[in-house]
């Protein structure tokens, strides 16, 4: 009781200061994550930046800081960088487009068609994968494509011709197109749903037909949202490096910085250099997608 | 246009404090290099009191419960292993955090070099190791450890590194490396992701290709790398995958994406165990091989528990352990009786006792240097090789 007296005009004190300063109430509540926001996150980009332009010894591997254009030159005249940040942004892009193609269905029928109950199944099925460790579903898909993995013992039993697609782009492609799925459902869903009945009656009194209904009015209110869906799908094939080290054989943009940060001599100013590329390519796809009203669909 | 300003200027804002943050960071790193030539000659002369603690960087089972754990109870060291896969990822672990991390590395010899001149290690003294006058003498003092007659560290195990095959499709043993650069097991071979490679190829044409004039295949002119690197890129189509781990190749060997490869003993072994249908080879050409050492962070906070366990694993009993279950041959001459007592044969099946010939035979692993290791001058260094690998791979 005695304690309690001393704390309380302490904070009748803090309620008055607050009161007095109106500005003061918005500082505080923000100051943490902006404080995080600067030192965790801006501030590494920009230690990142720097480092890229710094080299290592080349016998110890050790960092050395002196001011070079050295690493950018490696990745503009040497064409393998090239060529790795080509395949990378390729599969981007066909992953993207295979996800976005199943998706639009699935999240039309969800949304518009399936009744209630099934649309509730249906969203714990598309979340359920989420739930599970990602490399535990990146290893069984290894093991469902491996060449005498389940996928071949299937074919094999209903008497097709076996594959041979074990630790290829074509593995590749299928495990991401998998793995991200989701992330394009769910925002093409909420797009899907977003677009009121009226839309389409209305549409259907004006004379148009399904198809015409759904290329002229639900396809362009739902594209906010495909794009959307686009942005993470592209960005997280973008910078994944573990699904091409375990189900691919061949190096993605991800794959290179991660051995040259813990694997070839600790070349982290390289790897910096090499980590502006995505974040370029990043930037000019937002820059694209916010013009069509994506970012309000996220 | 006052909104388009405001959003300039905070934009402006952002870059600017992202840079000074950055620059005070980079600043902070900086300073840090002085430390690394405190004195060094001072060696322990007896093992003090363990710390309670060390912390190992290895190679996959470098640190099994069988040998660790009745080491733990002796000593009270508690021991934490992380296993690496390459020599690089064991130079990068050794460095983080300061160095100050990790207490002890297996270093082979393309890392043990590298730690060495980084100043990463510290000299040990081989007098505490009551062992060490047991060791084969190629490993008492090998250059790989041992610079200007301090010793970086003890010799643990060596070994070669194998083709590895499947014996239902390879019905014949291969008797020359040749079959994982032609087109007969077109799409079902597999080699090591790592830039270390290079030699096995540089190995293989100093024997096909003696015109070349590889002597060394660590130490190669920039020619000599261009006609590995050739080798290795026609080699590239063959391949269905650069294994990463133990672990990767035992499970393509195990599902049948590959039936030939190159290896540690260490997959044909646990492969074996399986009942897989594996066996491995030392080609005609010869091998390319490992020879580890236990080597002593420079700012270990544990160096008792790290000589207790220099000691612990150069017991004969420890080295032949290991030797069986690694499938490598020891340091310890005394480990050979043991090993037959553990596992019949495996003395010489893991060649404990063959005569020094064999083991000047195997090509050690080693850093790649631009003076060629003897003063010339002419040849690439590691880099060159990192870069050379990607390329490959790319």
């Amino acid at each position: 009781m005695e304690a309690g007296r001393p704390l309380g005009a302490a904070r009748r004190r803090l309620g008055a200061a607050f009161w007095r300063r109106p500005w003061l109430r918005p500082v505080v509540l923000l100051l943490p994550p902006l404080a995080w926001m600067t030192i965790l996150y801006l501030a590494a980009l920009g230690v990142l930046f720097v480092s890229a332009f710094w080299g290592v010894d080349a016998f110890t591997g050790k960092l050395v800081h002196t001011w070079s254009l050295a690493n950018f030159d490696t990745l503009i005249h040497e064409p393998t960088y090239r060529t790795i940040a080509i395949r990378t942004i390729v599969m981007a892009a066909l992953v993207t487009i295979t996800d976005a193609i199943i998706a639009l269905p699935f999240a039309y029928f969800m949304a518009r068609i399936a009744p209630p109950r099934l649309r509730s199944l249906l969203f714990v099925l598309v979340l359920l994968p989420l739930w599970a460790s990602y490399l535990g579903r990146i290893y069984a898909w290894r093991l469902i494509l491996a060449k005498e993995g389940a996928l071949n013992w299937s074919l094999d039993k209903v008497g097709l011709p076996t594959v041979d697609i074990a630790y290829t782009n074509t593995a590749m492609w299928i495990v991401f197109s998998y793995i991200w799925l989701p992330f394009m459902i769910l925002p093409i869903y909420a797009a899907f749903e977003r677009i009121p009945d009226s839309y389409l009656e209305a549409s259907r009194d004006l004379g148009a037909r399904n198809w015409t209904t759904f290329r002229r009015v639900i396809l362009p209110l739902a594209l906010p949202g495909i794009v959307a869906g686009s942005i993470f799908t592209f960005s997280l094939t973008l910078g994944d490096y573990i699904t091409p080290d375990l189900i691919g054989s061949k190096d993605f943009i991800g794959n290179v910085i991660y051995r040259n940060v813990l694997g070839l001599t600790n070349n982290l100013p390289f790897a910096a250099a090499y980590a502006t590329v995505p974040l370029i390519v990043m930037a000019v796809y937002l820059a694209l997608a916010r013009r069509t009203g994506a970012f309000e669909a996220l | 246009m006052n909104r388009a300003w405001k959003r300039y200027l905070s934009w402006a804002g952002i870059a600017a404090l992202t840079g000074v943050l950055a620059f005070a960071a980079a600043g902070c790193g900086g300073s840090d290099k002085k430390s690394s030539e405190t004195s060094e000659s001072n060696l322990p002369t007896k093992i003090g009191d363990g710390e309670g603690r060390l912390n190992l960087v290895a190679w996959t089972g470098y640190a099994q419960p069988q040998w660790v754990k009745p080491f733990q109870q002796q000593t009270g060291c508690q021991v934490r292993a992380k296993y690496a896969n390459t020599s690089d990822e064991m130079v990068t672990l050794m460095r983080q955090g300061g160095g100050t991390q990790y207490d002890m590395v297996s270093a082979s010899g393309d890392a043990s070099l590298r730690l060495i001149k980084g100043g990463d290690v510290r000299a040990v003294n081989p007098d505490l190791i009551p062992d060490y006058d047991n060791f084969i003498e190629e490993l008492k003092s090998p250059s790989h450890n041992t610079v200007d007659g301090k010793h970086y560290g003890i010799s643990l195990q060596w070994g070669p590194n194998t083709l590895l095959y499947n014996t239902k499709v390879v019905k014949a043993k291969p008797t020359s490396w040749a079959v994982i650069y032609g087109p007969q097991y077109k799409g079902r071979v597999t080699v090591p992701d790592n830039p270390i490679q290079i030699a096995d190829a540089a190995l293989y044409l100093s024997k096909t290709k003696p015109d070349l004039g590889i002597e060394d295949p660590y130490e190669l002119t920039e020619d000599q790398l261009q006609a590995a690197v050739d080798l290795l890129k026609q080699q590239r189509p063959l391949i269905k995958k650069y294994w990463a781990s133990a672990a990767d190749e035992i499970e393509l060997f195990k599902n049948g994406d590959v039936v030939i490869g190159a290896a540690w003993p260490y997959q044909t072994n646990t492969l074996v165990a399986d009942k897989a249908p594996v066996a491995e080879t030392i080609p005609k050409e010869g091998a390319t091989g490992w020879a580890d050492t236990w080597m002593l962070a420079k700012k270990s906070k544990h160096p008792n528990c790290a000589y207790k366990w220099m000691a612990w694993v150069s017991t004969p009993k420890v080295q032949a352990q290991q030797a069986i279950y690694f499938g490598e041959t020891p340091a310890n001459k005394k480990a050979c009786a043991v090993m037959d007592q553990l596992s019949k044969g495996s003395c010489a099946q893991y060649h404990a006792d063959a005569p020094a010939s064999y083991f000047k035979q195997i090509k050690f692993w080693k850093t790649p240097s631009r003076d060629c290791g003897n003063g010339e001058q002419k040849c690439v260094d590691y880099t060159r090789w990192q870069q050379a690998w990607t390329e490959i791979k790319g």
